[in-house]
């Protein structure tokens, strides 16, 4: 096996400084006129005769590497071929490791959702770009100043790519503190799997202790089929009972029931208010209960629930309605309901956030229209939940929002885009002389929006149609 | 360096002109006809002319059953092909059939091995429809990539070290990415009788330097194609599977 030292030089890259790194490649910081970020490489342990598996993840990691972009993967600069000397050569991300972060645990409500925020930005970008990270855990995780960075994408599955490494593998591969129950059964296709490892971090985070240990198993592994760990307010009461709900969805091992995609867990962890606190079932116990659980064979696959994929293809996750309601529910408003109630129904799981926007005259006046302004705000949000009301739509899959705002647009579409919103619906008055001349809010919406948009219109009849 | 493979034409003149077009403006530096020139289709000398054509330009062209069949005058296939081979057989001139007749039964360029069927015994003319198939396949050469046509259904076998060949089913359009430590068994689809679901044409396109390959899907005319079958008296189903793409 070749030794590396600093200032030795591979395909321009010059070794600078070695960094802790674990059992499966080498890490040194490096330095290549050709790239103008720092750099760092990573050089895998490759014995002659030693476990393959090794060499398909280094080959994996590289072809999926290679494929993503954007703030939160590091940027891929280099690969070395296999044959002479193998390395990924990639950026080197400056910031604070999640593993030291966690050394720190328990740490305050504010914290934990803060990280568990940047970590669902970092997923849902990752999603989006179809690869499934599958090993995420505190040492994979770098909290940078752009955002959340991922990090090793040796176990990753894209879903375009062949599953090099997962072929006929039935082994979990993933790390015991955090795998997901689908994994440990050898199902590797999965987005939700990483917000379930999410979900173990953010409820370590929140606990200062780990849900399942670290079980050396297979059967070890398999236990969080079965049970549940100790619920978060048990460990800590002070823990708030939304911040409690939301880790214990991530963490469902039905998928039906766990988050669908990283967006909507954003979304609940920026909107503590409307998290649905449901009341859980007390577990099953007694004599009689564990007996008869002994007795009733489960197939694993079914407590697993079906991959997510299927669903997440139907349609949009989150549709935001923007509906103005100045003047009260009118036909318009009830139009953009109706086209609402259409968008939402291509997908059984898919979610409504209801926008309406109080205009204000200046930016800023918010505290001033307070004292009198308030009765205003909780008038819009009352009206805003009555025109929601005929889509019938249980608690947890809508949420309402009175925006204030100088321009409805903006508010929309800022909106859509911290909130990862598939689909917007908007209405669209009967063009005006001062509409023309000010500019509509759907226009701009559709200008601008980085997703989907409808827009309602009202069907003109045929007296009202424009003269020629 | 950029490779055309089109495999499976069975004589149907607008699949084979669409697919030729879209390949030769990747501008590939290698061309190579993977056989089953004729056969079901009812254009086998425009499909033979074109094919001596391009020979001469440098493309590689290999035998596949269906020319076998017409070239010596063969009856072991299915009725349908057996029918369209006698009815080939009776349009071609000799010229036409001693092409057919002299076509090699694989060729090798460079690390690449190209062969109708499978590699493993290529004149039993078998089909690699799963992993044993394959595996046999690639046991019998050490070529790092084979590439065979003959079931007309995409697919990639990826041979890594110590492990069973893998299969993957390679997405249209998707350029599915070449291991660096394997060695590969691509089946390609067919260029005028794609029995995969998707009628449209379907053409390697490999890329050595990307470590690539491409299952490259075309649409054509395949309602024209299917006219012209009904109208020279071949089965009609043979038009009618142009259309589903079965």
């Amino acid at each position: 096996m070749q030794r590396f030292e600093a200032g030795a030089v591979i395909d321009g890259f010059e070794l600078a400084e070695k960094l802790p790194a674990g059992g499966m490649a080498s890490l040194w910081r490096a330095t290549n006129p050709r790239y103008d970020f720092p750099l760092v490489l990573k050089i895998p342990f490759l014995d002659p005769g030693g476990d393959v598996s090794v060499i398909l993840g280094f080959e994996a990691e590289e072809l999926i590497l290679k494929r993503l972009s954007g703030p939160h993967v590091p940027r891929f600069a280099a690969a070395g071929s296999l044959s002479r000397v193998p390395y990924l050569a990639m950026e080197f991300v400056a910031g604070t490791g999640l593993a030291d972060v966690v050394g720190d645990a328990p740490l305050p409500v504010d914290e934990v959702a803060r990280i568990g925020t940047e970590i669902a930005t970092a997923l849902a970008a990752l999603h989006r770009q179809k690869v499934v990270h599958l090993d995420l855990k505190p040492e994979n995780v770098i909290l940078a100043e752009r955002g959340a960075v991922l990090l090793d994408f040796g176990l990753a599955r894209h879903a375009e790519l062949p599953d090099l490494l997962g072929a006929e593998s039935s082994v979990p591969m993933g790390t015991a503190a955090y795998i997901s129950p689908e994994q440990v059964l050898g199902e590797r296709s999965d987005p939700a799997s990483d917000l379930f490892a999410l979900g173990c971090i953010l409820y370590q985070l929140a606990t200062g202790e780990e849900p399942f240990g670290r079980p050396a198993t297979l059967a070890g592994m398999k236990r969080r089929l079965y049970h549940a760990p100790r619920s978060p307010r048990d460990i800590d009461e002070a823990i708030p009972r939304w911040l409690e709900a939301v880790i214990l969805r991530c963490m469902e091992v039905d998928r039906s029931r766990r988050y669908v995609e990283a967006a909507h867990l954003l979304s609940d962890l920026r909107n503590p208010d409307q998290v649905v606190v449901a009341r859980r079932k007390p577990q099953d116990k007694g004599v009689w209960a564990a007996i008869a659980k002994l007795f009733r064979k489960t197939d694993e696959r079914s407590l697993v629930g079906k991959p997510t994929l299927s669903r997440k293809q139907a349609g949009p996750s989150i549709v935001l309605a923007a509906v103005d309601l100045a003047n009260g529910s009118d036909a318009l408003a009830g139009e953009v309901l109706n086209e609402t109630a259409r968008v939402l129904a291509s997908r059984e799981d898919s979610w409504l956030a209801c926008v309406t926007v109080l205009r204000t005259e200046i930016i800023g006046e918010t505290r001033a229209a307070d004292e009198s302004g308030r009765p205003v705000y909780l008038k819009r949000l009352v009206a805003l939940k009555d025109w929601a009301h005929p889509l019938h739509l249980p608690e947890d899959r809508i949420s309402y929002h009175v925006l204030e705002a100088v321009s409805p647009a903006d508010a929309i579409l800022d909106y859509a885009e911290h909130n990862d919103v598939g689909h917007i619906v908007v209405g669209a008055r009967a063009s005006s002389a001062i509409r023309r001349h000010l500019g509509s809010v759907s226009t701009k919406v559709v200008a601008q929006a980085l997703c989907s948009v409808s827009v309602v219109r009202l069907k003109v009849v045929e007296e009202q149609a424009r003269p020629l | 360096m950029r490779i055309a493979i089109l495999s499976d034409i069975h004589a149907n003149r607008e699949a084979f002109d669409a697919a030729l077009e879209a390949a030769q403006k990747r501008d590939p530096d290698e061309v190579v006809l993977l056989g089953d020139l004729v056969g079901y289709g009812p254009d086998p000398v425009y499909v033979i002319e074109k094919a001596v054509d391009l020979v001469a330009r440098g493309a590689l062209c290999i035998m596949g059953n269906h020319d076998e069949a017409v070239a010596r005058n063969l009856g072991n296939m299915t009725e349908n092909a057996r029918f369209a081979a006698q009815w080939t057989r009776e349009r071609l001139a000799s010229t036409h059939l001693d092409f057919l007749a002299r076509l090699p039964l694989s060729l090798q360029s460079e690390n690449r091995l190209y062969v109708h069927a499978s590699a493993d015994r290529p004149a039993k003319w078998s089909y690699i429809r799963d992993v044993d198939a394959a595996e046999r396949c690639l046991a019998s050469t050490d070529a790092r990539f084979i590439f065979c046509g003959h079931t007309h259904v995409p697919a990639i076998y990826y041979a890594l070290p110590g492990r069973r060949p893998m299969h993957f089913q390679p997405l249209d359009n998707v350029a599915a990415p070449l291991s660096a430590l394997g060695r590969h068994l691509v089946i390609a689809g067919a260029v005028g009788q794609p029995r995969d679901g998707n009628p449209a044409a379907c053409f390697v396109l490999v890329d050595t330097q990307r470590h690539e390959v491409t299952m490259v899907r075309v649409p054509y005319d395949h309602e024209e194609t299917a006219r012209k079958i009904q109208a020279a008296g071949l089965p009609g189903w043979l038009g009618m599977r142009l259309k589903i793409g079965r």
